[in-house]
């Protein structure tokens, strides 16, 4: 299958490796990857943060860029529940009906990566290999805006040699929320202090999840108590194998 | 409807308690401080989480009842007017008397009036979100006018010269030696050799109210639903002071939102299920009472409806915001947040308070009056979830912070980043200026405000040797 990535401007700006191991994950799975050049962001963080004006060239250029291909992945559930559940939005109260149904008809064809893999792909063993101790943590939007479910776990049992821990408290927030992580600091530390203490409680060495904003600020707050836990990208983890690449 | 004529008012400043002193984040950082009220707030919501998650378990069709709750909510906000003129005509009919509130000075100018043609120096009242909306008691303590709360935790609250943080448990921010302080020092009568032992503290209050209830002759009660068909109100209520308040005294006063009625009897059906176990995690609220006008001989023989705007036309004006009409009062969004788990009821400033407060404050009082509070939320999808009408919040918090009035150089950063995105060229450039930027410090603490929010309890990656588009190219 013909897959076109969007990276995420976070993904491709800040933490390529998450871009890359989606593209090496589905070319091992015998997909061909093409990733438009046109992309840049979905607009989420300003659609988010109160600026829908601002965001409509964003998701008029994503609409655009996507418009040609058959099925679009991206490695991150905040951007995919943007695209599938505020772009239209934005275009129609623009007064936009056009590119608000066009909007619709691509966010229809735009996927997450576990959604993708297990859902079209049909696939859960994707053949990795991945000997740590690694708990997930489901991310607000994968889990209540795109639901999906228990779709990373049934990927990350399979990867051999991984030791899978739950994580208490999986389902609260991490306290990111975009720029509240700025706007509302001290309460956003707080969330993150329960986070962090459960990661901590599992006794993982690595913390993984699938979007990489959330990862940003988990591992940020990891990193800063020098806790030796690591953040990963489930696509990183997915697409490791026993013969590094 | 003629009191609603021209364009819908906000709720009016100076009166009543929908507008906080400081922003949120601020007023919030005093509350993440505060280690009892931390203790207090974590134990009561995963409680009650715990607790309601699993009496909803129970009933099968939960899901098909909470579209039923919404269904019938979105009816009644498209036929408000009608509605709300079947229900003044109802309520007449069985002999109440139906007055029109503009807004909170007009509904505590009613009220005041109604009061002082009874002659009667002080006033019961039963827990209405609506009063305290509307500062009625302060109204009437300005009239020289005592009221009385009668719930227990309201009791605690007003007895400490406090302000209520939860909307069903207003005093979860209060621990057992601190309540027993309070009653020693302000109950009248209290037996000085009172413990902190809880059933002790509630024999005390029960003292207290019983004989405030046998001597007072008028109440004041809020409404959890008036059926418009029937011209009959009901109110829902643990404790039994609400029964007391209800059929006591001589004349009853119900202050309600208009939002509040429902189009006829057999929507109580969906209503009364959906209530007590999103609420209090209970099967069935103890005590549900409900009264149509005057019944001769039998209960209050003065009955009075006053029908509360304040700010709530304006909402229903706002196709995305006027879900937060919706709202039954459960409370159920508070206990799933994790931002009110974290903060309590008083950094919202309002006496709405949780996720629901932070769409419905502003929209009553107009987004420039709380600007901060569309943004209390992370936007984790929790409130939605757990919301018995399913009212989608998180959709009404960034509907409404497109509304909020944004910090200037805020507003040219998102303009300048938009403005970026949308030229790949100059977002590539941008790519490499983070790579190479010193700007940001070691590991970004040396960002500017506001950013250095972040880097007070964060670190910032590195920035990667290359980004992916140019890994992409190179491969
Ligand atoms: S918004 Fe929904 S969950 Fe929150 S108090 Fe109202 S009815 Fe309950």
């Amino acid at each position: 299958m013909r897959i076109a990535l969007f990276a995420t401007c976070l993904a491709d700006t800040m933490f390529p490796a998450a871009a890359k191991a989606t593209v090496q994950l589905l070319e091992r799975l015998g997909h061909e990857v093409v990733f438009p050049e046109a992309q840049t962001c979905c607009g989420q963080m300003h659609i988010n943060t109160g600026y829908q004006q601002e965001a409509l060239p964003l998701v008029r250029r994503y609409v655009r860029t996507f418009e040609p291909c058959d099925v679009v992945v991206a490695p991150s559930g905040s951007c995919v529940g943007s695209i599938r559940h505020q772009h239209a939005t934005v275009a129609r109260q623009a007064g936009d009906e056009g590119l608000a149904s066009r909007a619709e008809a691509v966010a229809g064809r735009t996927y997450e990566l576990s959604e993708l893999l297990v859902d079209v792909l049909k696939v859960e063993d994707v053949g990795a290999y991945y000997p740590h101790r690694v708990t997930y943590h489901p991310t607000c939007h994968s889990l209540r805006v795109l639901r999906v479910g228990d779709r990373p776990l049934r990927l990350l049992r399979q990867v051999r040699g991984l030791d899978l821990v739950e994580l208490p408290a999986a389902e609260q927030c991490c306290g990111f929320g975009g720029t509240f992580a700025v706007k509302n600091a001290d309460t956003s530390t707080a969330m993150l202090a329960d986070k962090m203490r459960h990661v901590l409680d599992t006794g993982a060495d690595v913390c993984t999840a699938g979007d990489a904003s959330c990862l940003m600020h988990i591992g940020g707050g990891l990193s800063r108590l020098r806790t030796g836990v690591r953040t990963v990208h489930l696509a990183e983890i997915l697409a490791s194998t026993e013969a590094p690449s | 409807m003629s009191t609603f004529l021209g364009m819908p008012a906000h709720a009016p400043r100076g009166v009543g308690q929908l507008r906080g002193d400081e922003p949120f984040p601020a007023a919030a950082r005093t509350a993440l401080a505060n280690p009892q009220l931390r203790r207090n707030l974590q134990h009561a919501t995963t409680t009650i989480r715990g607790k309601s998650g699993r009496v909803i378990a129970e009933v099968p069709d939960w899901q098909e009842l909470r579209s039923a709750g919404s269904a019938l909510k979105a009816y009644t906000m498209a036929n408000l007017p009608q509605l709300l003129e079947q229900l003044e005509e109802k309520v007449t009919a069985a002999g109440g008397v139906v007055h029109w509130a503009a807004d909170a000075n007009e509904a505590n100018r009613i009220v005041t009036e109604l009061v002082r043609a009874t002659g009667e120096q002080r006033v019961i009242k039963v827990k209405s979100m609506a009063t305290q909306e509307i500062g009625l008691n302060e109204a009437l303590e300005a009239a020289g006018i005592t009221p009385v709360e009668t719930d227990l935790a309201e009791l605690i609250v007003q007895l400490g010269h406090d302000k209520p943080s939860h909307i069903l448990v207003p005093a979860i921010h209060r621990n057992r030696s601190e309540i027993r302080e309070i009653f020693l020092r302000e109950m009248p009568g209290v037996d000085p050799a009172l413990t902190d032992d809880p059933p002790e503290l509630a024999g005390a209050a029960r003292r207290y109210l019983r004989e405030t209830f046998l001597s007072t002759r008028v109440a004041v009660s809020g409404a959890n639903f008036a059926i418009a068909d029937t011209g009959t109100l009901a109110v829902v209520e643990s404790e039994g002071n609400g029964r007391m308040c209800l059929t006591l005294p001589d004349t009853l006063i119900t202050v309600m939102g208009i939002e509040k009625v429902v189009p006829s009897w057999p929507d109580l059906e969906v209503f009364l299920q959906l209530l007590p176990r999103a609420s209090t995690g209970e099967r069935m609220n103890p005590y549900t009472s409900m009264w149509t006008g005057v019944t001769p001989g039998d209960g209050p023989q003065n009955f009075h409806l006053v029908l509360l705007d304040n700010g709530r036309t304006a909402v229903l004006a706002d196709e995305v915001g006027r879900q937060a009409l919706h709202c039954i009062r459960c409370s159920a969004c508070l206990n799933v947040c994790p931002v009110y788990e974290r903060t309590g009821g008083h950094a919202y400033g309002s006496v709405y308070p949780g996720p629901i407060g932070a769409v419905l404050s502003p929209q009553l009082t107009g987004v420039e009056d709380n600007a901060s509070l569309p943004y209390a939320s992370s936007l984790c999808g929790a409130c939605f979830d757990a919301c018995p009408v399913k009212i989608d919040i998180p959709s009404i918090l960034v509907h409404l912070r497109n509304q909020a009035p944004h910090p200037r150089s805020e507003k040219a950063a998102m303009a300048a980043a938009a403005y970026t995105m949308d030229r790949p060229r100059l977002y590539e450039r941008a790519q490499r200026a983070v790579r190479f930027s010193k700007l940001l410090g070691k590991r970004g603490r040396g960002l500017p405000p506001p950013l250095n929010g972040w880097a007070a309890s964060r670190d910032l990656p590195d920035p990667p040797a290359e980004s992916f588009r140019d890994w992409w190219r190179g491969r």
